[in-house]
């Protein structure tokens, strides 16, 4: 077992944080409080390659390992957790996806440009009424030969406006159940798509969400992600991976908060003394230091997995849940330990606490990752 | 146009400076080191300047006299974009013996810009620069805040005491260089990462050389006194405290 990060990773997080510290602390609290979208610095960010940083180089990628993945992804989210998922949903969903699952014509046309940064992705699973309960979609693709026809709305969708590559997942065949469902590479620019308003979010307010209404859209049948019926499979698949993206940013939303909180209470005085002298203060600040480090155990483990080819869903449901729930009880008590300067935008960790309740819902609620993670006790699988 | 940058390895400059061998050696225990901040910004200039077609920049060599813990810093240069990197295997023993050594390999290559930073963050001697160009025998123009191109020539921008000064030079010159040079320093990018690693980072033999100074002990300053709050109202012991303790009344 070794714990040590070899120079490369290192690199990486160095890059993301000198980024971080330099770059996105600048505005981030203009445009959390006016829901700014970063496009300045995702242009940036693409430069730095990071917008593709785990695709392979072959198709214009940073070919980057997932352990230095967690590690940007956390740098990000110390300071700015809606960079955080913009970079977690192009990376490890559409870009993932479409290198798993995609066809050759498929990565030379639609994936280098997303791991470019030239393009933005997203991934449309959510629906009105579907959202864990994934297998229920209603957005229908009916079968018309050639191509498909696609009707219906997609739901509190990230990088929903600035997205141009949507990974759309659609009904087919609803008597086939989750064996009717495919996944379907659509531009965003097609006839008959409608954006809908940018959603007025408690937190993560500078990532754009909005939902996605299709009217008749004609898709080619050479768009589909692998073999007919296997949507929910690849939705699944993807969400694996997906889920080390959110983890990783609830961890960086945990240490962000961590961080101010303990440069706070060095500097705070009250009855005499730095706060961090009072056992109330400082016991807090341990378990909060304790949960961060198994949280970013969790993800390091489960990215160590998946760079190693191994089974990794289980270690990246069990880091999503550990790191999402730490997210937010550190940032709580980040606002805690602040007192009444915790609660107002400038000293961030408000933010943080908005921003932390968003990964215990996205990408899969806690009571989603528990189902996988008993799921897989159950069946002797863990 | 070659042009080779200086590194020196840092400790981070968050670093908390402790003292070993009474106080006569750096503690490194538990320290981060960094590309020293100055020539950062040095070699961020370099390569900007070379990526431009427009300058005749063809090769950016880096250099650190270091032992083997210094090849990060080093991969992290060529990461940013230097092209080849050189360490001279061995403690960087004092300026003089670093100068000496930058110095050789420079008479075996052929640069027109040798560009250190205007300090380190280490030690802040600002002598290496200026030894190496008097070791030469080549010009050194220090305190440079920009550099641009003419043909074969180069017209060097320095800050001067309330004004500017621009020089011309040509032929193999030491500059030195201060804030500035670059913007800000460069972050390096994933291809940069990537490319970090096929790049060639050659070690070399140090050549021998005198010492001429010799380290007798290190001090930190003193701690800052703690601040005495006094009441408003108390104007007695604000005044007794300002004589008999600050002694400045």
């Amino acid at each position: 077992m070794n714990f040590e990060l070899n120079e490369e990773q290192q690199m990486i997080r160095q890059a993301a944080r000198d980024y971080a510290q330099r770059e996105l602390i600048k505005d981030v609290i203009e445009r959390d409080e006016k829901a700014i979208y970063p496009a300045e610095h995702i242009k940036k960010l693409s430069e730095l390659g990071f917008l593709g940083m785990l695709v392979d180089p072959k198709y214009d990628g940073g070919g980057m390992d997932t352990v230095s993945y967690v590690l940007a992804i956390e740098e990000f989210s110390k300071v700015d957790s809606s960079i955080g998922v913009i970079i977690s949903v192009n990376n490890s969903l559409v870009c993932y996806g479409i290198e798993s699952f995609g066809t050759e014509e498929q990565k030379q046309k639609w994936l280098k440009p997303l791991a470019r940064g030239e393009k933005i992705g997203a991934f449309l699973l959510s629906e009105p009424g579907a959202g864990s309960d994934a297998t229920s979609q209603k957005t229908t693709a009916i079968d018309m030969g050639d191509y498909y026809l696609v009707n219906g709305v997609k739901n509190w969708i990230t990088n929903g406006n600035s997205a141009s590559t949507y990974i759309v997942i659609v009904q087919t065949h609803k008597e086939k159940g989750h064996k009717g469902i495919n996944a379907l590479l659509v531009d965003k620019y097609s006839p008959g798509i409608t954006v809908g308003v940018h959603e007025n979010k408690m937190g993560m307010r500078s990532s754009d969400t909005h939902s996605i209404q299709f009217t008749d859209v004609k898709v080619p049948k050479e768009n589909r992600l692998g073999d007919d019926g296997f949507g929910f499979k690849f939705a699944m698949k993807t969400l694996e991976g997906g889920r080390i993206g959110i983890a990783s940013q609830a961890l960086g939303l945990a240490s962000g908060a961590f961080e101010l909180a303990t440069k706070y209470a060095k500097e705070r005085k009250a009855f005499g003394t730095e706060i961090i002298n009072h056992q109330a203060i400082a016991f807090k600040l341990a378990d909060m230091a304790t949960e961060i480090e198994a949280a970013r155990l969790l993800c390091l483990k489960a990215a160590w997995l998946k760079d190693k080819g191994l089974p990794f869903g289980n270690a990246s449901a069990m880091a999503k849940l550990y790191a999402a729930d730490t997210a937010m009880k550190v940032t709580t008590e980040a606002v805690q330990i602040h007192g009444g300067y915790g609660y107002v935008k400038e000293y961030h960790v408000e933010r943080m606490m908005r921003d932390a309740k968003l990964t215990q819902i996205y990408e899969g609620t806690s009571e989603i990752q528990k189902i996988v993670i008993s799921r897989a006790i159950a069946n002797d699988d863990l | 146009m070659k042009i080779l940058v200086c590194i020196s390895n840092v400790p981070d400059t968050t670093t908390k400076i402790k003292f070993t061998d009474k106080q006569t050696r750096f503690d490194p225990t538990g320290v981060q080191w960094i590309i020293n901040p100055w020539d950062e910004l040095a070699l961020s200039r370099s390569v900007d300047l070379k990526e431009d077609s427009s300058n005749p920049v063809s090769e950016i060599t880096v250099i650190n006299v270091g032992t083997s813990e210094t090849e990060p810093t080093l991969r992290k240069c060529l990461a940013i974009g230097a092209d080849k990197a050189i360490r001279i295997d061995s403690e960087p023993k004092d300026a003089f013996f670093t100068a000496q050594q930058i110095a050789n390999y420079v008479q075996k290559e052929s640069f027109e810009f040798v560009v250190f930073g205007i300090e380190s963050g280490d030690y802040n001697g600002s002598s290496v620069g200026g030894m190496v160009a008097e070791i030469l025998g080549v010009p050194s123009v220090s305190s440079v805040s920009d550099i641009k191109f003419n043909g074969s020539s180069a017209t060097i921008e320095r800050d001067v005491d309330g004004g500017k000064e621009y020089m011309q030079v040509q032929g193999t010159t030491v500059i030195v260089v201060q804030k500035g040079f670059a913007k800000e320093p460069r972050i390096p990018n994933m291809r940069g990462i990537m490319m970090a690693r096929q790049k060639p980072l050659e070690v070399l033999a140090a050549i021998d050389s005198e010492l001429l100074t010799e380290i007798i002990e290190f001090n930190l300053p003193e701690p800052k006194a703690k601040v005495k709050m006094i009441d408003p109202d108390n104007l007695q012991e604000l005044v007794a405290l300002l004589s008999k303790e600050a002694k400045v009344l």
